[in-house]
């Protein structure tokens, strides 16, 4: 069995079998493969693992029990686990580690590492397995791992031999770290963490295929600055492939919206790439955004995307996205581009690396563009602006959700003035996650944590936790849905056993709010099954798993008991009682082109929505 | 523009993989997955030494979506190259086939003429079957199996396609 990556001594048993690689290791075979596994972690920086045991990793549990670099988190569910190591990585930049069993652990980890991928967040997942003279078997608690998540991981391992053990560590952090970031499944059959191996440093292993392309072609760069100078209605577009490269690429792509004059918009999961009060930040584009952000984009001249994907909640309709606009696409990875949309120059090349070299070029060359140019653009994006489309009005005795995360994003900036805490969001998925999309502005970025490419309910509390845990002494808020959050409520206890005070703010409006919104808009007003029946009393929830509860119910109450929230030093759940039927606009109707939104109840009834339109999601 | 972007186009693809365990699976993943077509594909070890094996793929589709199903195979951790064999230029292409033809009499004899036309080797016989074995382009394969089933072709198994660059150039 050839190995792919081979440590560097050792190329003459490289293509041997596994066996006799093992006796090559003979005199240093030392270690345990479990060992050998805390060890290889800790060589890679890991400091926390996410996990919950069972039988096929419990030689891990011993050599996790002999030591104290790692610290190990006990979550409830295995899908808590990945998602509090997405929170995790996100807020940090490093790769967030997972251990899980064989069978259900491994399964129950699947829409966690989906997830990952959907979002190119850097996870590395150990899974038990059952010993390989049993794997085929329909063993105890074998289910094929390796076979389930091929789909949903960048890459994933089966260990068969101890031999190859070491080395696929370290592969799996760096193919998890490098290039497009995203989940890396490593399966690790018991016997083989019985077996004793010898370590194989980190800095000996190297890929010998896998070479993400990171620096820009210089030709494309010079073309890139060609396109801006010469834009009379340039707009700059950037997503989360900006956050994963780094804060000094969010800090270039902000120079360079500065240099340039031009707008800028963020995708879902690039919010905080560019700081959101900046003047030139039009806010969110999308199916969501703002009226400005997307008028904006469909009518550009010039558009620049740096790390974002034409994902179909950003473009609408295709045939009448942006359509005449020169684009350029810079990513990572080649995949993504002319995947959905058509571009006309694209860049192949980490964030970071081609943002520095468009700047050099930019100030090389003393580049300008046409100022006349440039404030009539502006003008006009001026005049959309002043169409206020966020504008809603709290009056009466509810509260509106709208108002709610207003609030909470006033106050929580406010401390974050005040006294310094950082403040770092999670959401759930539904109608809040898009209000505290579009009514929260992110300063910094890896301060915002959601679900984007997978929408997954239940994402916000577990990573909470993961940001928690990175960040002991910020303030971090899932901004819960009251559907959502059932879905990893079982989470509560380990925040209780962990003392880790995370605030769960629900926006409770007793709906599905977005399924109801949809059924309201899309579906002639029929509530199949969308209505939240038999809630908890959330309060009495609280109390239950430890944490303080909050209710409030009144729009003059709400700023007092969020400061009473934020000062508690324990965990939280806020159930924050709205306005059932409100619905989230803006709107781009799934089908529907950017100039077709909706921009509140007043609109719904102006155009049907195409047949074309009703397949999709 | 747009009318020639949505012209359906045939390709054949070489991939070199890392020949470890579920690297196939994730290739033929990948086509099922984003529903890409596969017309044929054929897998073995080519070096041994590298552990190393060609996967040849024959596809079809739009050029954006052949431009993907390239991206996306490049992007597969263990793969080391992939080459577009229609798009770089001249190249060929074989397909191996085993007819089974049996009968007797006119049939018989007409079926043996035939196969010596296409040059195609009896593997084995008796006094009322051929086996033979023949290959070719995969259209002309086609032909000569067209020719063989009135005459009394009983079963066929082929190979997929294998292809190589002409020239001097390497993959
Ligand atoms: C795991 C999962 N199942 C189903 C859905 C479909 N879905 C999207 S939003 C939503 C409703 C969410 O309700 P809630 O958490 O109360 O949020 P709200 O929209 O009311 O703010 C559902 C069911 C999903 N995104 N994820
Ligand atoms: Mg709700």
């Amino acid at each position: 069995m050839p190995a792919t990556l081979k440590a560097v001594e050792t190329t003459s048993a490289d293509a041997a079998p596994a066996e006799a690689q093992a006796a090559a290791h003979q005199p240093t075979a030392t270690h345990t493969g479990a060992e050998m596994v805390v060890k290889a972690l800790v060589d890679q920086g890991v400091e926390v693992v996410f996990g919950y045991p069972g039988g096929a990793v419990l030689p891990i549990y011993d050599a996790l029990f002999e030591q104290n670099r790692l610290q190990h988190i006990l979550v409830r569910h295995e899908q808590a686990a990945v998602h509090a190591a997405e929170g995790y990585a996100r807020s940090t930049g490093k790769v967030g580690c997972v251990l899980v069993t064989s069978g259900p652990g491994a399964t129950n980890a699947v829409t966690g590492l989906t997830d990952a991928l959907m979002d190119s967040i850097p996870v590395v997942c150990l899974t038990g397995q059952v010993p390989t003279h049993l794997i085929g078997n329909d063993a105890f608690q074998e289910a094929d791992t390796t076979g389930i998540t091929r789909p949903c991981t960048k890459h994933n391992y089966l260990v068969k031999s101890v031999a190859d053990l070491p080395r696929i560590l370290h592969e799996a952090f760096y193919v998890a770290s490098t290039g497009r970031p995203g989940p890396v499944v490593v399966d690790l059959p018991k016997d083989v963490l019985q077996a004793k191996g010898g370590y194989v440093e980190k800095e000996r292993v190297v890929h010998r295929s896998y070479r993400p392309q990171t620096e820009p072609d210089p030709a494309a760069i010079a073309r890139v600055v060609d396109l801006l100078q010469g834009a009379r209605r340039p707009m700059i577009y950037a997503g989360g492939g900006v956050i994963n490269a780094g804060p000094e690429a969010c800090r270039l792509l902000t120079e360079l919206v500065h240099l340039t004059g031009a707008p800028v918009t963020n995708t879902l999961m690039g919010l905080g790439a560019v700081p959101g009060s900046d003047p030139q930040f039009l806010g969110m584009l999308g199916m969501h955004g703002t009226y400005e952000a997307n008028l904006a984009m469909y009518s550009c001249d010039v558009m620049l995307n740096v790390g974002a994907r034409f994902d179909d909640r950003v473009t609408g309709r295709l045939s009448d996205f942006s359509p005449n606009s020169t684009k350029i696409h810079i990513d990572i990875d080649p995949s993504s581009i002319n995947k959905n949309v058509m571009v006309e120059l694209p860049v192949v090349a980490d964030a970071e690396a081609a943002l520095r070299a468009i700047l050099a070029e930019w100030k090389r060359r003393s580049a300008h563009t046409d100022r006349k140019a440039l404030d009539a653009w502006w003008q006009q994006i001026e005049a959309w602006r002043g169409r206020d489309c966020l504008r809603y009005e709290q009056k009466g005795a509810v509260i509106k959700p709208q108002y709610a995360i207003q609030r909470l994003y006033e106050l929580t900036a406010a401390v974050e003035r005040e006294k310094g805490i950082e403040t770092y969001i999670t959401t759930e998925v539904g109608q809040h996650q898009m209000w505290a999309a579009q009514y929260f502005k992110f300063e910094r970025p890896n301060r915002w944590m959601t679900s984007g490419g997978l929408g997954t309910m239940g994402y916000g509390l577990p990573a909470a936790m993961g940001v928690q845990i990175a960040h002991p002494d910020a303030l971090v808020v899932d901004v819960a849905g009251e559907a959502s959050i059932l879905m990893n409520i079982q989470e509560m206890s380990t925040l209780a056993q962990y003392e880790l005070p995370v605030k769960v703010f629900i926006v409770n409006n007793q709906w599905m709010g977005m399924v109801r919104q949809w059924q309201e808009l899309l579906h002639g007003g029929r509530y199949s099954q969308s209505y939240s029946a038999s809630l908890p009393d959330f309060v009495a929830l609280a109390a239950a798993f430890g944490a303080h509860g909050i209710r409030c119910e009144k729009p003059e109450e709400l700023d007092d008991k969020i400061r009473e929230m934020i000062e508690t030093p324990e965990p939280v759940i806020f159930d924050c009682c709205v306005a059932q039927e409100e619905n989230c606009f803006p709107m781009i109707p799934s089908g529907a082109a950017h100039y077709e939104m909706l921009l509140g109840p007043d609109d719904k009834a102006a155009k049907p929505i195409s047949e074309e339109g009703m397949v999709l999601v | 523009m747009t009318a020639l972007r949505n012209i359906v186009e045939r390709r054949t693809i070489a991939v070199l993989v890392d020949n470890e365990p579920g690297v196939l699976a994730r290739v033929i993943g990948l086509f099922s997955g984003r529903g890409y077509n596969i017309e044929s594909l054929t897998v073995t070890e080519v070096e041994h030494e590298k552990g190393l094996s060609r996967i040849t793929v024959v596809t079809t589709g739009t050029p954006q979506v052949l431009e993907q199903i390239k991206a996306q195979l490049d992007r597969l951790v263990p793969v080391h190259r992939v080459a577009d064999l229609t798009q770089q230029g001249p190249n060929v292409e074989r397909e191996l086939a085993l007819v089974k033809v049996a009968g007797t009499g006119d049939k018989r004899v007409e079926a043996l003429r035939i196969a010596g036309i296409f040059d195609a080797e009896v593997v084995d016989a008796g006094l009322d079957f051929f086996i033979f074995e023949a290959s070719h382009r995969p259209d002309k394969l086609d032909r000569f199996i067209a020719l063989m089933k009135p005459l009394g072709m009983v079963e066929m198994s082929r190979t997929g396609v294998v292809a190589i660059a002409r020239g001097k150039e390497g993959i």
